[in-house]
């Protein structure tokens, strides 16, 4: 059926990857809230590659959301797998759109949800693991606290 | 691919009747029907025609009858002339009464008249039905209130306000009063199912559109009373007694009168009615027996023949909308993302259901045209569906 998402978010959305909680993750992101209609948990699991860098080795998440939502999510878990963590914290917000193809103006927001789901695991991994976190993720993600707690407080401006 | 259209409060599809009147106007007959020759003579005499069919329906004066470009348009109308005309008689900040769960073309109109300070304004809650309570019309009303807006059913749940009862109160009232309260109801919704005779609901203005009763869209109909006086707020030439002016889109006005000769007849109404709402019970008795999680939003009682609005916990509705898309059923979603704006429908939030049910929440609406086979199709599917989303979901 057409619709008004490319090709590729339905397929995503019609048959997501990767779905589901992860058994001894290492890296868990929640973000987003049931007041705006969207959350988000994202689950990573950390290896190393031949070179002994630390790689993505696994990535599953678990969305309530539109279709967009969901599709990011599960494009996001593929693009992920077997990057560095260096190289996760590189896929930007247009990565994703760039390879989803363009949603309706309202609709981004629920696009970028992924990745700062994304961001927010490689955090909590970090953190576990007493490593040092790169400025930009910290105020990120002290960023999304704060966001999350205004929400929390209003139940409103998503 | 199966083809299933359940979103008959959106639009729906225009009667093979409806077309066929309509053509003439858009092919020979294309006269403008100011014109003093035959070929406007053919215009105004279908405008006539289409005319005197509306006014036969809301048992009014064919006089009464303004053709418009939309139903958004009337209730524009209605509003902003109430408002301009008793402006006119000295209430400089008249007053309006109308409720939180009026369709945007009347609330954000009265929003914007508040904002700008031309009115004072009182927006009534409703309960967990999503009924209005005529005592809280009567409570409301103040010395400058000049105008009571309430739709007859709403668009998103189906919810039947007691109209004529309000109208009966405002009689009452408008014995004792200097200045008159009007009485406006937007009877888009309503139109198919329930009597809208304007003398038994008591109103004096009452908006239809075309689109929603199997005729075309860019028509809507203002009844006003013949002794209310409205200041218009466009202006051009003499059309439409100049409340409305601009040259008549005559197609789309027999389109009109061809429509409401589809629904005027009361016992095929009724007959009608029972059928759709057969189809409408069978589809929330089967939602609710077979999916757990889920939610009726609005009175099961007081309710149009042909809506169901669910709500399927730890899902967003748009997702649900986008399954159902892949399986050739279009419905609708009153939820954040589906509608270009991010906030859950301001009517559920009015229901008291609240944020998180809002955004789960999908609009089934039927029509005529829908049969049996239809629904069972979507109960076949439906589980299916929420039970996948729901895996994908962390809210269980």
């Amino acid at each position: 059926m057409p619709s008004i998402y490319s090709r590729e978010i339905m397929k995503h959305f019609k048959n997501p990857r990767n779905v589901g909680k992860m058994k001894g993750y290492d890296g868990l992101g929640k973000v987003g809230n049931p007041f705006c209609g969207d959350v988000m948990e994202f689950y990573i699991k950390v290896g190393k590659d031949k070179k002994g860098k630390e790689i993505i080795q696994q990535a599953s998440f678990l969305t309530l959301g539109c279709a967009v939502a969901i599709a990011n999510s599960s494009a996001l878990t593929e693009v992920v797998k077997g990057k560095t963590i260096e190289k996760a914290l590189e896929i930007t917000k247009q990565d994703l759109l760039n390879k989803l193809g363009e949603v309706p103006k309202p609709k981004i927001h629920c696009s970028f949800l992924a990745v700062d789901a994304l961001g927010e695991a490689i955090h909590d991994y970090l953190i576990k693991n007493e490593k040092i976190i790169p400025e930009a993720l910290n105020k990120h993600h002290q960023q999304l606290a704060k966001e999350k707690q205004e929400v929390e407080k209003s139940h409103k401006n998503c | 691919m199966k083809r299933i259209y359940l979103d008959n409060s959106a639009t729906t599809k225009i009667d093979k009747k409806v077309f066929e009147a309509m053509l003439p106007y858009l092919k020979e007959d294309f006269g403008n029907a100011s014109s003093l020759h035959w070929f406007g003579e053919k215009s105004y005499e279908i405008i006539n025609k289409a005319r005197g069919q509306v006014a036969d329906f809301l048992g009014c004066n064919i006089l009464e009858i303004y053709f418009t470009g939309s139903a958004t348009v009337s209730d524009n109308l209605a509003i902003l002339g109430v408002v301009k005309a008793s402006q006119k008689k000295g209430i400089t900040k008249p007053h309006i009464i109308t409720s939180a769960i009026e369709h945007p073309a009347v609330l954000e109109t009265i929003k914007h008249l508040e904002k700008i300070g031309e009115v004072e304004a009182t927006y009534l809650s409703v309960g967990k039905g999503g009924v209005v309570k005529t005592e809280d019309v009567e409570n409301n009303l103040k010395e400058n209130t000049v105008l009571v807006s309430i739709m007859y059913a709403n668009n998103e749940i189906g919810a039947i306000q007691p109209i004529a009862e309000i109208g009966s109160l405002l009689k009452t009232k408008n014995y004792k009063l200097k200045t008159k309260v009007l009485f406006h109801t937007d009877a888009v919704q309503a139109a198919n199912y329930l009597d809208c005779n304007v003398e038994k609901l008591g109103v004096d203005l009452l908006t239809l559109s075309g689109h929603k009763i199997y005729g075309p869209k860019g028509i809507g109909v203002l009844y006003k009373r013949k002794i209310v006086s409205i200041e218009p707020i466009i202006f051009g030439g003499h059309q439409e007694r100049r409340i409305w002016p601009g040259t008549e889109n005559v197609a789309t006005i027999a389109g009109m009168g061809e429509a409401i000769e589809g629904i005027k007849n009361q016992e095929l109404r009724i007959k009608n009615s029972e059928k759709i709402e057969k189809l409408r019970d069978r589809l929330i008795d089967g939602i609710l027996k077979n999916i757990s999680g889920t939610d009726l939003n609005g009175s099961r009682e007081n309710r149009l023949p042909n809506n169901v609005n669910i709500s399927f916990s730890g899902v967003e509705g748009e997702s649900i909308l986008m399954a159902l898309n892949e399986k050739g059923v279009a419905v609708s979603t009153g939820s954040a993302c589906a509608s270009g704006n991010l906030d859950p429908s301001h009517v559920l939030m009015a229901l008291g259901v609240g944020i998180e049910r809002a955004h789960s929440s999908i609009r089934f609406s039927l029509g005529k045209y829908n049969t049996e086979s239809e629904i069972n199709y979507m109960l076949k599917v439906l589980p299916e569906i929420i039970k996948r989303l729901r895996e994908i979901s962390p809210l269980k």
